[in-house]
């Protein structure tokens, strides 16, 4: 049946794509390293996010071991860690910071917001609005050169002999300002501001092309309100991350200057190391402040793209169109909106005025909205459809799942008032864990899945994929949630050992270790899950079967273009759109969906 | 090695047996002459029964960790405003938690019926403004209420202490902590990092701890004097790295002098009598039930956070910027170990906000005592162990020296072990 509607829908002509190879000549570099075509470089996202996704697993892999096992002594951490960081087989404290550190940072910066965001803004947008490439393939080009950059140098970090570095994700200075404080603030910490400083123009240069993209280079009929919702999150993200991320790179070279010109933005009145330092003035507010702005937005550059292809898989999977196509664009712009004004919330009890911590706390409260408006807006699109589970549509509802469990948690964290006495602590971990960790994963999940035949021309083995779907919401659910819990019995995040709360509670001491190990269990489990994954993602890339045109019966404009990737996306004319991209099970319509470039039925009105 | 090798080959083994068994199962899918994009009703019915099974799992995981461990791990709130916040996180937890259970509930369950069923076509339902309405209106409704409650309690909580609470002053480094109550006079005497010495750690202003800062940074082992001869001394070779190093120091040290010259000239001697009644204790704070306290913070180094659990407190500390925290403890030690029925039960003070490689082990225990017993204890270290006594130890009678200060700490830990 599927094979049917594909042949009646189908508008490419098999010659001009043939014809379309003919013109270009390509060389291995040209078509596989320095390619230009935004189709590659979106596959060239992904292998690299792959791997430093693998990587960053690894790590927290070990750490888990740690925080279940304090002090025993461990194969597999002398395996990773070598005599140097776990002698006999005991990991040190200082790599344990380090650990947390790399992991927190490749998995926030690395793989959701360059992985996620440069591999699927890059695929999808020129195929779903209708361009030949993105406006700069270049500058697109330099883009993925400076991620893979920055990917080796925070690799590179992790191997050097004072360790990489170490204070938290977030490196608050001083801390991160002061080698003396702790190892990894030395060269450990030049090379992750080096690194991400190559990331922020990495993801400028990506963002500026995409904005630039969506607004100049849509197809005939692509009107802004005819885009798919995918295009509509990419573009917000794009804006935000052009807006944000500059005021990281402004954060990290005061940080530069104070760690190598003995300027003093963030440093006053410090004995560090037995040693008087003469900084005065500095406030580390001001970093915090500087951070967080990028940061809060930051955490929507990771989740808004993920939410993007879950609307897009679940219309299509649910033969539906999604509901509340105009309040999901609000949403989007709401939230993006709304990012901006809410930092303050991660500085509730830094010292900063408790007054402008309360109109933190209503900005935030705010954002709630919007998020509730687009769960509803799921639930109610599953709400009599015909659904089909295919792998990717079963990470989207997991991606709706959990952002409902990681959300109302951030009600909790949003309240000043009670996040006094969890700032900091594991309930802090397990709320954005969900929401990133899970979500955001699980969208990136969904976008490989549906998108592979885009991609590759193959199809990935969908047993394969129930399995693995499955393996990961028990097994990450099994790791995050019960952090809840560890945080409420008051345990603080980025400690190397619990043990001490033997000596003054033991009703907490006991709660805390018996999670812990329960926590550590899920992960592996989970990350032995993985594997399922990366077997049939290789695996199907060399064996797969053939994809077909429109695998999934969707309206899109990609699913018009060849499988085989030629250059320019169409080898003929670019398709004309007459309608948005979610007429799924339209009454009066023959089949159950009608692509883009269908044009309006005599008679049929538009949405 | 051997070992190693071993797992390499049983890995390869591995992947290449599941590699056939897909060539397997893709080949009798081509028999079958169905292919990977389509969903089979058997797959689709199976992974809808699992939507719900694993729905049964949350719940029931959630509802098992609610009753083995409750959400108020850390147990009773301990001080004033900490009961009034739990109360508020019931609130919000039972708000949320019936969001969690509804929206799920829906999700997965929708997720199992609506899955594709021959002949039934799915219902084209683009919008609806009521319905939209209806869940943007609702979730305003009910955050504001949660804006309203929480800011009520975030005011009254960062409000000014009043008058009469007492101060003390928790100065954080790496990897302790350290407690200065203000004494007598319930003033806290002022502080100047500059001043930091071995015989006064928390560098508090005096005339005497001024000169002899001035006199350590002159001429101590380290000093300007010692920095300079060695810097002249033609007979000491000094690797260019190391001169240049001790110029900088030694520049730094001129500029912290000069600072400090100044701060003599400014020096008002009638401050002096705030800071020598200070008492300056480690390891236990000691609290005492009922009455309002106001911590002023202070770091050393780098950022820590002083955090109080079970009073449900908590405030970062930050270099070069006092902050501060008030609460007031309302349950004593030892009422809460019979409460907690666990006699070994101590309130905690932690560091919560990474600071270093011993970051996990900064903690100090709090001891709230009755007001009887905070009298005696406090009493006792009046009279024997302020900054004065401490900082001149040579100018008081050896005797009575000895004397009071076994005589303090025996009430301490008379005091201690009557909680043991
Ligand atoms: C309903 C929406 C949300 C609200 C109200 C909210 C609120 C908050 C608040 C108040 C905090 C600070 C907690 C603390 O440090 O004590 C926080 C932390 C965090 N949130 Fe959310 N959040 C929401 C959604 C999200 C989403 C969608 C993401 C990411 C995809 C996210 C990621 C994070 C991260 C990464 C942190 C912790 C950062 C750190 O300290 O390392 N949040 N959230
Ligand atoms: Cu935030
Ligand atoms: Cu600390």
């Amino acid at each position: 049946m599927a094979a049917v509607a594909h042949e009646a829908h189908g508008h490419h002509d098999s010659h001009g794509h043939h014809e379309a190879h003919g013109h270009h000549e390509e060389t291995f570099v040209s078509k596989y390293i320095f390619s230009q075509d935004h189709k590659m470089i979106g596959k060239q996202f992904l292998m690299t996010a792959v791997f430093m996704g693998v990587v960053a697993m690894i790590l927290s892999i070990l750490f888990r071991i740690q925080l279940a096992w304090p002090g025993e002594s461990s194969d597999f951490l002398s395996f990773f860690l070598g005599e140097t960081w776990a002698p006999g087989g005991i990991m040190k404290e200082d790599m344990y910071l380090g650990l947390v550190t790399i992991h927190g940072t490749i998995m926030v910066f690395f793989l959701l917001t360059g992985g996620l965001s440069g591999t699927f803004s890059n695929l999808l947008i020129p195929l779903q609005i209708g361009a030949r490439d993105m406006a700069s393939g270049f500058l697109n080009m330099l883009s993925y050169w400076f991620f893979f950059l920055s990917s080796v140098i925070m690799l590179v970090s992790l191997f050097i002999e004072t360790g990489p570095a170490s204070a938290g994700w977030t490196i608050y200075p001083p801390l991160s300002a002061l080698p003396q404080a702790i190892g990894g603030s030395g060269l450990g910490m030049t090379l992750w501001l080096l690194s991400m400083t190559i990331f922020v123009v990495s993801s400028l240069l990506g963002s500026l092309n995409y904005i630039v993209t969506v607004l100049n280079l849509r197809t005939k009929g692509m009107t802004m309100t005819r885009m798919p919702l995918t295009i509509w999150a990419f573009f917000v993200t794009a804006i935000l991350g052009v807006l944000s991320f500059p005021v990281l790179v402004s954060a990290v070279v005061l940080l530069m200057m104070d760690r190598l010109a003995g300027t003093s933005f963030y440093l006053s009145d410090i004995i560090v190391g037995g040693e008087m330092l003469a900084n005065h003035g500095g406030s580390p507010l001001l970093y915090e402040h500087l951070f967080w702005f990028l940061g809060h937005p930051e955490v929507y550059i990771v989740l808004l793209p993920a939410l993007g292809l879950s609307s897009e898989i679940i219309s299509t999977n649910s033969r539906k169109p999604i509901f509340g196509y105009r309040a999901m664009i609000g949403s989007i712009l709401a939230i993006g909106f709304l990012s901006f004004i809410v930092w303050g919330h991660h500085m509730f009890v830094t010292g900063m005025n408790p007054f402008i911590g309360s109109v933190f706390v209503f900005t935030t409260l705010l954002i709630a909205i919007p998020s509730a408006v687009k769960v509803f807006n799921y639930i109610t699109t599953l709400w009599k459809g015909s659904i089909v589970l295919t792998p990717a549509m079963m990470f989207a509802i997991g991606l709706v799942s959990t952002f409902i469990t990681g959300g109302v948690t951030g009600i909790i964290l949003a309240d000043s008032a009670l996040d006094i006495s969890i700032h900091d602590t594991y309930f802090v971990v397990a709320h954005f864990h969900i929401v990133m960790g899970m979500s955001a994963v699980f969208g990136m999940f969904a976008g490989v899945y549906h998108w592979f035949p885009k991609m590759f021309g193959k199809m990935l083995n969908k047993r394969l994929g129930y399995v693995h779907f499955w393996i990961t919401i028990f097994g990450a659910y099994g790791v995050f949630f019960p952090m809840h819990f560890v945080g409420l019995a008051g345990a603080p995040r980025r400690y190397y050992d619990y043990s001490a709360y033997g000596e003054f509670d033991t009703h907490s001491h006991e709660l805390i270790m018996d999670l812990n190990i329960i926590i550590t269990i899920f992960s592996i489990i989970s990350a032995l899950g993985q594997l399922v994954f990366l077997f049939n993602f290789f695996y199907s890339i060399f064996r797969g079967p053939k994809a077909p045109q429109n695998p999934w019966n969707a309206n899109s404009l990609e699913w018009t273009t060849p499988v085989e990737h030629v250059h320019g996306n169409w080898p003929g004319e670019i398709p004309t759109v007459y309608r948005w991209p979610y007429d799924y099970s339209k009454p009066g319509a023959e089949h159950d969906f009608i692509p883009q470039n269908v044009p309006l039925a005599e008679g049929e009105e538009e949405h | 090695m051997e070992s190693k090798l071993m797992h390499l080959i049983v890995i390869v083994l591995g992947v290449i047996a599941i590699a056939q068994l897909v060539r397997v199962y893709e080949l009798s899918a081509k028999l079958r002459k169905e292919g990977e994009h389509e969903t089979n009703s058997r797959d689709n019915k199976l992974n809808a029964r699992m939507m719900l099974v694993f729905m049964a799992f949350l719940f029931l995981g959630f509802i098992w960790l609610m009753l083995t461990y409750g959400w108020t791990g850390r147990g009773e709130a301990a001080s004033v405003h900490g009961k009034e916040l739990d109360w508020l996180l019931d609130l919000n937890f039972w708000i949320i938690i019936i969001v969690f259970f509804l929206t799920n509930t829906l999700l997965f369950s929708f997720a199992h019926k609506y899955i594709r069923k021959p002949g039934v076509k799915a219902f084209y339902f683009p919008h609806d403004n009521k319905l939209e309405m209806v869940w943007t209106v609702i979730p305003a409704i009910v955050l504001a209420v949660i804006i309203i409650l929480g800011l009520r309690s975030w005011n009254k909580i960062t409000d000014e202490p009043v008058k009469e609470s007492i101060r003390i002053e928790l100065f954080s480094k790496q990897f302790d902590w350290t407690a200065r109550y203000s004494g007598e006079d319930n003033v806290l005497g002022k502080y100047d990092y500059k001043l930091t010495t071995d015989n006064n750690e928390l560098a508090l202003i005096t005339t005497n701890t001024i000169d002899s800062a001035i006199a350590q940074m002159e001429s101590g082992v380290s000093g300007i004097k010692t920095l300079e001869s060695k810097l002249n001394d033609r007979k000491i070779m000094l690797v260019p790295e190391e001169r240049e190093k001790m110029v900088v120091d030694l520049e730094r040290k001129t500029r912290l002098l000069r600072l400090l010259y100044q701060m003599r000239g400014h020096h008002n001697p009638s401050v002096d009598a705030s800071a020598w009644d200070d008492i300056i204790q480690k390891d236990t704070l000691f609290l005492c039930e009922g009455k309002e306290y106001e911590f002023n913070f202070r770091s050393k180094d780098v950022i820590h956070s002083a955090y109080f659990p079970h009073f449900r407190a908590q405030m970062n500390t930050v270099p070069g910027l006092p902050t501060r925290f008030k609460f007031t403890p309302d349950i004593t030690t030892k009422d809460m170990r019979v409460k907690r029925n666990d006699d070994k039960f101590n309130y905690v003070l932690m560091c919560n906000k990474i600071c270093g490689s011993a970051h996990y082990k900064m903690k100090m225990i709090v001891v709230v005592l009755s007001k009887g017993e905070y009298k005696k204890w406090m009493d006792g270290r009046q009279s024997t162990a302020t900054f004065k006594h401490n900082y001149f130890p040579k100018a008081e009678e050896a005797s009575s020296t000895t004397a009071g200060a076994t005589g303090s700490d025996s009430t301490a830990v008379a005091v201690v072990d009557t909680l043991k």
